[in-house]
Formats: structure tokens, sequence, C-alpha cells
């Protein structure tokens, strides 16, 4: 305080440090990857086409590949590292948890890593990349022979859907997915044995069993409020069984009124009849994933939990040696339902994108295919615990108990396999709006009829959106 | 000064056609002799210093400005860089975009509660801490006992990243194993804790900010209150004025410059870094449950980055400004005082 002849200055001074508090962190932000000058110079190096390198790889070229450092970890691809080197020249790899932060600022300015492990929190949104032509077309790498056996492509080695989670409404193939996960809903096969409770084949068994359990303190159901989107994997399932698959590819077609189906609102029923029986795991709006899974395993206070067979490696360090993870599909709503018991949604997952400006696109596509042979994909199970993509690369393996109920799901399900695509084709209506009204729904916040019709809005507004790219089935 | 760089030209003269008569150097010395030398000598020597400071200020912090608003007229992604204008479009689909609204209610909420209550406390504490305790050692006025380690313990959080903060609250509000889900009776402690209800969350929210910020409040508040003379609350105990009494008589008017600036201070951080940071840690979505939490800077960066809608975003970061200098030009200009009390 005391003197003030220079009030003048130091109003001055004071106006100025609060316009320079305010001008820094709110608008600046956003013009730090501000566009820089771009050139197409069309996928990059291109060498001689030969048997051993029929994608035609330039040896020369080298190959930068950037890979999501997350549950799987980046060792698996070191075996393909070491393979690529051996024969088409050297790789430089990195990785990160933060893929966006890390190369949205290359992509922009035209100087991307030739293969990236598009995965995690912080994934580019693939969509705006095709729009924007910024990803290249695999479809090469895919008509390639396969390492294993020469006269099958790459293609045909691939289980069911994987190349279609790679498509985005036409015959284009813009993402690799090498992972292939089994959703459903997981429990202790030791615990249902223990009860001689059999696995709920219908909703009203579903009941049933929740109720006996309520009777011991045990919750018959456990989600992730803060993650709801795991519910996903009890309730899309569940859709196509009742209604049939036009039901979910009306749903992801945008279709007008697709949510308010029959099926839907039979499904959303369901689910909410197990909070309003108080069958659900108490305090679950407020639990993540790892609370969950620890809860199911560690503390056995809750039977069933919507997930992906991923789950058994991530909860490996909580889960009693006896406990018997299981996965099997979400139960039938009745008899009339359109589809058997065993249709499942398996997907895969864990994607990789080549860039279309990259410097080496083929060389990254070369190296893909080497991640795709039988032995690599083996690897990837042995070290990460996840079924590949690979058509029976599992074989032989030692599986976890959860892994090999999984296994049984796939061979059980015939040709009865459901894809719904709506969470990758419009990520952001699902991700950050429609799952939440499914958990708001969960914790009796809104009920079945005014969740669905929320859910028809924000559908409908993403179908009136012309800045979101749209796809069809 | 003009005066004596005139006075030393006169005497320059006579002396110059007796020594050294070369024309150029006369005239040089007719510059620097001249009135204006002096201003040019300062202007030189003030933008000496400016010139690299200003030249960082423009590339860093005026250009992306400029470009900001620039780019809230396209519809540029982010991705790439190529884009089209598309005029007043981003501004008009914020105008129907009903999270752009709870955002801007969220971030109104913050703006005038959580300044309001760490100033509160931050203005108590520091009062206590210096000028609140009982008389002792003949001293008039004195901070209540162990005043120097409360004011030690109140600065702790200032310490702590904002992150770790978040992070830390963030398990003290997690249902089951959080601090709070036990002392919390029934009617406090919703399903799925604080966080995973609206009418909850934006609390939890405020909460942390405070707490975050409080500390710095109490040691800047300390220092403003320890200028004030001791003699003036010498003759306010004399005349046997309380403690409430002499805090709003004499504390609060004596420091309120000092509070003004944190009360913008503290309103930019709420609107801006502060906010940004809390909601996007420790709240469900992040903005949830229902946008109960959204605040601009969330929504601009979901907008902007994840949802690859850079020119949506700059839209979002203009609206921000805006409204950040409207609370910061009404927060300086509203009680400004036009007679200062001198001390």
């Amino acid at each position: 305080m005391g003197s003030n002849s220079h009030v003048g200055r130091r109003d001055l001074i004071k106006r100025a440090v609060a316009l320079g508090l305010i001008s820094v962190p709110t608008v600046s932000a956003l013009s730090a990857c501000a566009s820089g000058g771009d050139d197409d110079n069309g996928g990059g190096a291109k060498g001689e086409k030969t048997d051993k390198n029929p994608l035609g790889v330039d040896k020369n070229a080298g190959l930068e590949v950037l890979m999501f450092d997350g549950g799987f970890g980046t060792k698996y691809i070191d075996d393909d590292a070491t393979a690529f080197q051996k024969n088409f020249g050297k790789v430089d790899t990195s990785s990160t948890e933060k893929i966006q932060s890390k190369v949205q600022g290359r992509m922009a300015a035209g100087d991307p890593p030739d293969l990236i492990n598009n995965s995690g929190d912080e994934a580019m949104d693939v969509p705006a990349l095709i729009t924007r032509g910024q990803l290249a077309d695999l479809t090469p790498l895919l008509d390639a022979p396969s390492i294993d056996d020469p006269e099958k492509t790459v293609r045909e080695t691939l289980r069911d859907g994987t190349v279609e989670m790679g498509q985005y409404g036409d015959e284009k193939v813009y993402r690799m997915n090498i992972a292939y996960s089994v959703f459903g809903l997981w429990y202790s096969q030791k615990l249902l044995d223990d009860n001689g409770w059999e696995y709920p084949k219908t909703w009203d068994d579903m009941l049933a069993i929740c109720a006996d359990a309520k009777k011991q303190g045990i919750a018959g159901f456990a989600y992730t409020g803060v993650y709801p989107q795991y519910l996903a994997f009890s309730m899309l399932p569940m859709i196509g069984k009742v209604g049939g698959v036009e039901v979910l590819n009306a749903i992801d077609n945008l279709e007008p009124n697709a949510w308010k189906h029959d099926a839907v609102k039979a499904v959303m029923e369901a689910h909410y009849e197990l909070y309003d029986k108080g069958y659900v795991l108490k305090n679950s709006p407020g639990k993540t994933h790892t609370d969950v899974q620890t809860d199911w395993t560690e503390r056995g206070n809750c039977i069933f939990i919507p997930n992906g067979s991923w789950v058994e490696n991530e909860s490996k360090d909580t889960t009693p040696p006896d406990f018997q993870m299981a996965v099997s599909p979400s139960p039938n709503l009745d008899s009339s339902d359109a589809m058997p018991f065993e249709t499942i949604w398996a997907q895969a997952g864990e994607p990789f994108i080549v860039p279309a400006k990259g410097k080496n696109a083929l060389g990254a596509m070369e190296f893909l295919r080497n991640m795709l042979s039988k032995k690599s994909a083996a690897g990837f199970t042995e070290l990460v615990s996840s079924l590949a993509c690979v058509e029976g690369s599992e074989e032989g393996l030692q599986l976890g108990t959860g892994l090999s109920t999984a296994v049984g799901l796939l061979d059980r399900a015939g040709e009865n396999f459901l894809n719904p695509r709506f969470p990758d084709w419009y990520p952001t209506p699902y991700r950050e709006k429609i799952v939440f009204v499914w958990g708001d729904m969960m914790k009796g916040g809104i009920k079945p009829d005014e969740a669905v019709n929320k859910i028809q809005e924000i559908a409908d507004e993403t179908a009136a959106d012309d800045s979101i790219k749209k796809y069809k089935h | 000064m003009t005066d004596g760089g005139r006075a030393a030209t006169k005497v320059g003269d006579p002396g110059k056609s007796a020594e050294k008569p070369s024309p150029p150097r006369s005239r040089k010395e007719s510059f620097r002799s001249s009135p204006r030398y002096r201003t040019f000598v300062k202007y030189r020597f003030v933008t000496g210093f400016l010139i690299i400071p200003f030249g960082l200020y423009a590339v860093f912090v005026i250009s992306p400005f400029v470009q900001t608003f620039y780019y809230s007229f396209t519809d540029w992604t982010g991705f790439s860089s190529d884009f089209n204008m598309v005029g007043f479009e981003n501004y008009s689909r914020l105008l129907d975009d009903e999270t752009f609204w709870a955002a801007v209610r969220n971030n109104l909420v913050l703006a005038l509660a959580v300044p309001f209550v760490t100033l509160s406390l931050g203005l108590f504490f520091a009062f206590m801490l210096t000028v609140g305790g009982r008389h002792k050692r003949g001293e008039a006025v004195s901070g209540v006992r162990g005043a120097k380690t409360y004011k030690i313990v109140y600065f702790f959080p200032q310490a702590l990243s904002i992150a770790v903060i978040a992070a830390l609250w963030g398990y003290i509000f997690k249902p089951d194993v959080g601090l709070l889900d036990p002392v919390l009776p029934g009617a406090l402690s919703p399903n799925g804790g604080w966080l995973a209800d609206s009418s909850f969350a934006l609390w939890a929210v405020m909460i942390v900010m405070c707490w975050a910020m409080v500390g710095f409040f109490v040691v800047l508040f300390s220092a403003a209150i320890g200028q004030i003379p001791k003699e003036i609350y010498e003759s306010a105990l004399l005349d046997g004025a309380s403690r409430a009494v002499t805090f709003f008589r004499i504390t609060l008017p004596l420091i309120r410059d000092t509070v003004q600036t944190g009360w913008v201070y503290m309103g930019i951080m709420a609107l801006g870094a502060e906010s940004f940071a809390v909601v996007n840690i420790i709240t469900q979505g992040p903005g949830g449950p229902e946008d109960s939490t959204m605040v601009l800077g969330v929504y601009l960066w979901q907008t902007g980055f994840a949802q690859a809608q850079a020119g949506r975003g700059a839209a979002m970061g203009v609206a921000l400004f805006i409204l950040t200098m409207i609370l910061a030009i009404a927060a300086l200009s509203v009680g400004r005082r036009r007679d200062r009390i001198e001390y």
C-alpha cells in the first residue's frame, strides 16, 4: 500500500496483467497448431514387386511406427520390427499414451509417421481423417498373399468382421484392427456353481438369480457409471437378439425412429428393471471399470458385469486363482426373440492406420502383413492375453479360463455374429451423449421411455448435422 | 534538461573554431546536443528492453489470438491445412447448443461463487493470522497462536500441481473407498457419490477449486494486512472496537485494492485454467453427469480437439474470451474508489 504517486502506472500494469491472464489461456490454445503448408506425395516410396516383396516396398525408404502405450503395451511389435528390418530396411519405433497430442500437428503439416497405432482415450477421429483424405486405403495389404499360405490373401486369414471394422460405408478399408474381442456378461463360474445357479438364458432367469442373490447381499449386476459405454456390451447385442440384425443396422444407418423400435424399448426396460428391483451394485454410478472389476473379482459382491475379453488380463492382479472367469452372451428376452441365445457380439479392436501422406505407406502395409501372420498373432495373444484377429491364431496356446470360454462362444455362434457400428461410425454422439443417457437411466434418473426419446433425439441431431460424415450398411 | 542541452551548445560554439573544425562531427554533435536527443536516447533505451519480450508476446500471444478469431469463421478440422470460410455458422450453431449454454451457466456460477468463497475464506484466515489473536507480549495486535505454522500449512496446496490436487480429491469423492463416504449422512450421500449425481457434482468441483486456491490468498492478504500500520489498530482497540468491527471498518477498506485484484485473478482462474483442470480430471464425462459440471474450457477442448472441429472450438474460445473480458472489466470497474487512503 503506502504511496500513491504512480497510481496511473500501477493501474496500467494491473490491467495489462489482467489482459494477459485473460488472453493467454482462453483464446490462444486452439491456434497452437496453425495450418502449415502441405504437399501430396501420394503414398510415398515404391520399390519393385517380387514374391518376397509382394507390396513392392522400397527398401531404402525407412519406416516410422508410432505405438500407443496402453493396456497392451508396445512389446508385441518387437518381433515384427526385427523381421521387417531383416528384409525391408530400417524401422524407427516410438510410443505415447496420447496419440492425438503427439501426432495431430504432424498430420496437419503433411509429415506423419508411416504407421500409427491409433488407440486409447486420445485416438484421432478416424471419420474426420477419412473425410480429409488423410488415410491410405489398405486394400493392397488385404489382397496381398498371406505370410503363412501364399495361396490365401491376408483378407481370407482374418476372423469374421475384422475387415468390416475398417470400412466406413464403402469397400475401402482404412483401419487394420489386430486384436479381437468378445463382448458379453462376465461372471465367476465358481460363484454360480457354489450357489447352484445356471447361467440365465432368458431375462426371467436373470431376474430370478438376481432375486436369489439379493437375499445373500450379492448384487446381480454391476456397471461402470463413470464409463457407461460398458453397458453397450450387454444392451446392444441383446437388442440384436430380440429384434434381429435389421434393428441394429437401422440404428447404424441413422434411420428415423430406429431407437424407438420395440426391441430397443424392451431391452432398455429389462435393464431398468435391474435398477428398479435393487439388483444393481450400490454406488455403481460412481465407479470406474477398475472399481467394478475389483468388486467383482476380489470382493465377490456382484455376479454379472458387461465387459469385453480384455477384462481377464486387466483384472488379473485381483482375481483369485479359483475364480473361473467366464463369459456368455447376454440373455434372451424370451422365446419369441429373433436370434438364438448363442448370438454374439465380437469385434476386431486395437486399430492401426496408415496416413496417406506418409513417406513409406507400402512399408507400413508390409509391416502389418507380418503382424497378421499366425506366428506374430499368436505372440500377441501370449503376450497380452487377448485374441488376435487372425483365424485360429490361438490354437495350441495356453489360454486363461475367460479367454477359453470366449473362444468357445465364437465356435458356437456359427453364423450368428453381431457387429453394431454406431459406436465407431459416430463416436462423438455415442461416447459423449448416448452412453450417458444409459447411465442416467441405470441410476434411476430417467425412465426407459424418456431415455429412448432422448437417444432418438441425439441420433436425429447426428443425422441432421452436415459436419458429420454419414455411413450406411 | 532541455535547457541544459541548449546551454551546452552555446558553450561549445566558441571552442569549435579554435580547436578541431570538422563539419560532420559538428552536425552529429548538434544532434547529440539537440533537445530531441534526450528523448531519442530514452526511447532507444526503452525499445532495447522491450523488443524481445514484445516480439515473443506478438508471436506467441497476439498472433494466435488473432488467428483464433479468424479460424472461428472457418470449418477447419485441425487435422489438415485445408478449410473453407463458413461465416457465422460456428456461432449460430453455438446458440442452439444446449451443452454450450450449460457450460456458460456453470462457468458463471463458478466465476461468481468460487472467488467469493475463496476470497472470504482467505480474508478470514489472513485476518485471524495477522490481527485476530489475543494480545500478548505487550503487542497491541497479533495473530492467533501458531499463526506462522498455519500460514505454511495453508500454503501447502499451492506447492502441489492442480492435477495432483484434483486427482487427490477424486479419490476423496470416490464411493465406497473415499474419505467422504463414511462421514456423510445418508441424505448427502447419493448412490455413486457426489460426482455421479448431477445436483452434487458442481459442488464437488467448487470445493476442490476453493481448497486449491485459498492458501495463496491467505498469504497474499496476510502480506497486505501486514502493511497496515499497527497504530491504526491500536487506536481502534482503544476505542473498544471488536474484532468484527476492526475487520470491516479498518482491514477490509485498507486492502481493498488487493482484494479486487485477487477477485479478478480468481475469476479468470475459475473461467479458464483452474476449472478446466479440475473438471477434466475429477468429473464423469468429463463435464457430466448430464452436463452438470461442463465448463467452456472443457467443451472447447472436446469440440476443437477430440471431435476435430477446430473451427467450432475457436468460436467457443472467442465466446470464452468475451465472457472473461466482461467479467474482468466489471470486477475492475465496480466499486472502484476515486479517493485513496494514504498511510
